[in-house]
């Protein structure tokens, strides 16, 4: 793998760091009137998430991670596994829970998500940044509110709960922006 | 900003002087990585260097009686590119005959009220000791290595121990330069005297107390903006701290440099008695301006120039 010195330190650089895989965010050339320089660098644990601050002295290297963003689609489940497939060469990866992590209420068969590969195998898994999934449950609305206020829960088949406006029905499609969790409107069939 | 600076120093009768940016050696140091080019001189080609700054022809100068001089010029610092650093940047250098340290911190004082008056600055004259005791609680003076250690891990740089080893210096400008420079903010200029030996570059060491140099920095808002020196004259000293230099140089793999030896002729025949100073004119544009970054006071920043 390559090798990066620290004035290649850039964000979006895939690093190694502590035996784990990390992305810098931030990079502050920090240096003394006269005297050593270092680099200051803000970093995400790609496994873990967490964002972190790390000092290195500058010109010192680095070992880089083996980290590529793959666009995929989700295939199944198979109770332990999640299953995603390249489009245009069908190779399959499958992925464990905790690299699905927290996407996996979003995960609807046929989508195209993207898949963090580390070493080839499946880090972290994004799902699209809008998602159209029909609501399998939720209370009955009052017919006529067509304004925001208020809301009830909804939840969608892959059991995601979301707030939804109370003219939404069971059995409805909606669109849901998967960054923030939210509603943004109904789907016409 | 310019023309306030020259007429500062028209008022003070300091002499505007010009030296040349491409130079036949440059400095020694080994933190300071240069830009260097091929002079045709038919049949030979020489080396030339771009200066880091224009201290060594400056001190030249002042060998030859020019009196007190200062000068706006561009340096050139190979490898130095962040939100404060540019690897072209503009220096203002300035020498005043017969000044002590105190005298040039308070010169530095009131040039950085004048060019930047709508603020009312505080002025704090603070040793490196005391500075350093507050931010991180270490006697700066007395290297203890657990302690530092200790106080590293405590205070979220557990890395240092990695980075910083057994070099005291590394240590210093590691702990400086996280701890105590953040520690410097408000609108207060910060003038800090009395930096270790170890760290005295091209400063005199205090006859007093041999552990520190006459050598301050000015810092506002956590930048340093320049640092002063009480310049050494002694040409044999001088010649020391060179050969030190070089050899480190030369141990850490770096590009070999020599010694300037018309400067080392120039202390040789005499360099008065005096104190000196360079700013980073950029860094002050940014104050002034209220950038967060040099490419903002920047028309083309080296990447787009």
């Amino acid at each position: 793998m390559a090798i990066y010195s620290t004035n290649e330190f850039k964000g979006g650089l895939k690093i190694m760091l502590d035996n784990d895989p990390c992305s810098i965010i931030e990079n502050e050339f920090v240096k003394p009137g006269k005297g050593q320089a270092f680099n200051r660098v803000k970093i995400r644990n790609l496994k873990t998430g967490r964002v972190i601050e790390r000092t290195f002295k500058s010109g010192d290297t680095v070992e880089g991670a083996d980290v590529v963003d793959r666009e995929m689609q989700y295939l199944y489940n198979d109770g332990e596994f999640w299953h995603f497939m390249v489009p245009d060469t069908f190779e399959q990866y499958q992925a464990e829970k905790t690299a699905v992590g927290e996407s996996l209420k979003w995960l609807k068969e046929q989508d195209t998500c993207i898949l963090t590969l580390w070493n080839d195998s499946p880090l972290s898994v994004t799902p699209p940044n809008f998602v159209e999934l029909s609501i399998t449950e939720t209370d009955p609305g009052l017919k006529g509110d067509t304004s925001g206020g208020g809301g009830k829960p909804a939840t969608l088949e892959t059991g995601a709960v979301v707030r939804v406006p109370l003219f939404v029905q069971i059995g409805e499609m909606i669109r849901v922006d998967t960054r923030s969790g939210e509603y943004v409107s109904r789907v016409k069939e | 900003m310019l023309s306030a600076i020259r007429q500062f120093f028209a008022e003070r009768l300091v002499l505007e002087v010009e030296t040349p940016l491409l130079c036949q050696a440059t400095g020694t140091d080994p933190q300071l990585d240069f830009f260097s080019t091929q002079l045709h001189a038919v049949p030979d080609i020489d080396t030339l260097y771009l200066q880091t700054s224009p201290e060594f022809a400056m001190k030249r100068l002042l060998a030859a009686g020019s009196g007190d001089i200062y000068q706006i010029c561009k340096a050139f610092r190979n490898g130095e590119s962040g939100r404060q650093h540019n690897p072209e940047f503009t220096i203002l250098e300035w020498y005043r005959l017969d000044f002590d340290l105190p005298a040039l911190m308070a010169e530095v004082a009131e040039l950085v009220q004048f060019l930047l008056p709508e603020q009312l600055w505080e002025v704090q004259i603070l040793s490196y000791q005391s500075v350093f005791a507050q931010a991180t609680g270490l006697d700066p003076l007395v290297f203890e290595k657990s302690l530092y250690v200790e106080t590293a891990v405590r205070l979220g740089l557990a890395e240092a121990e990695a980075i910083c080893g057994d070099d005291e210096s590394l240590w210093l400008d590691f702990l400086f330069s996280h701890c105590v420079q953040a520690s410097l903010m408000g609108t207060v200029i910060w003038l800090i005297h009395g930096y270790p030996a170890k760290q005295s570059s091209l400063a005199r060491l205090n006859t007093e107390d041999p552990r520190v140099a006459e050598r301050f920095e000015v810092l506002i808002q956590g930048m340093e903006l320049g640092n002063g020196f009480y310049e050494l004259c002694d040409a044999g000293e001088q010649e020391r701290r060179f050969d030190a230099e070089i050899a480190a140089r030369e141990s850490q793999g770096l590009p070999a440099v020599i010694k300037d030896q018309r400067l080392l002729a120039a202390l040789q025949s005499g360099l008065p008695e005096c104190s000196g100073i360079a700013i980073g004119l950029d860094r002050l544009l940014m104050l002034a301006t209220h950038a967060m970054a040099i490419e903002e006071v920047l028309a083309f920043p080296t990447l787009k120039a």
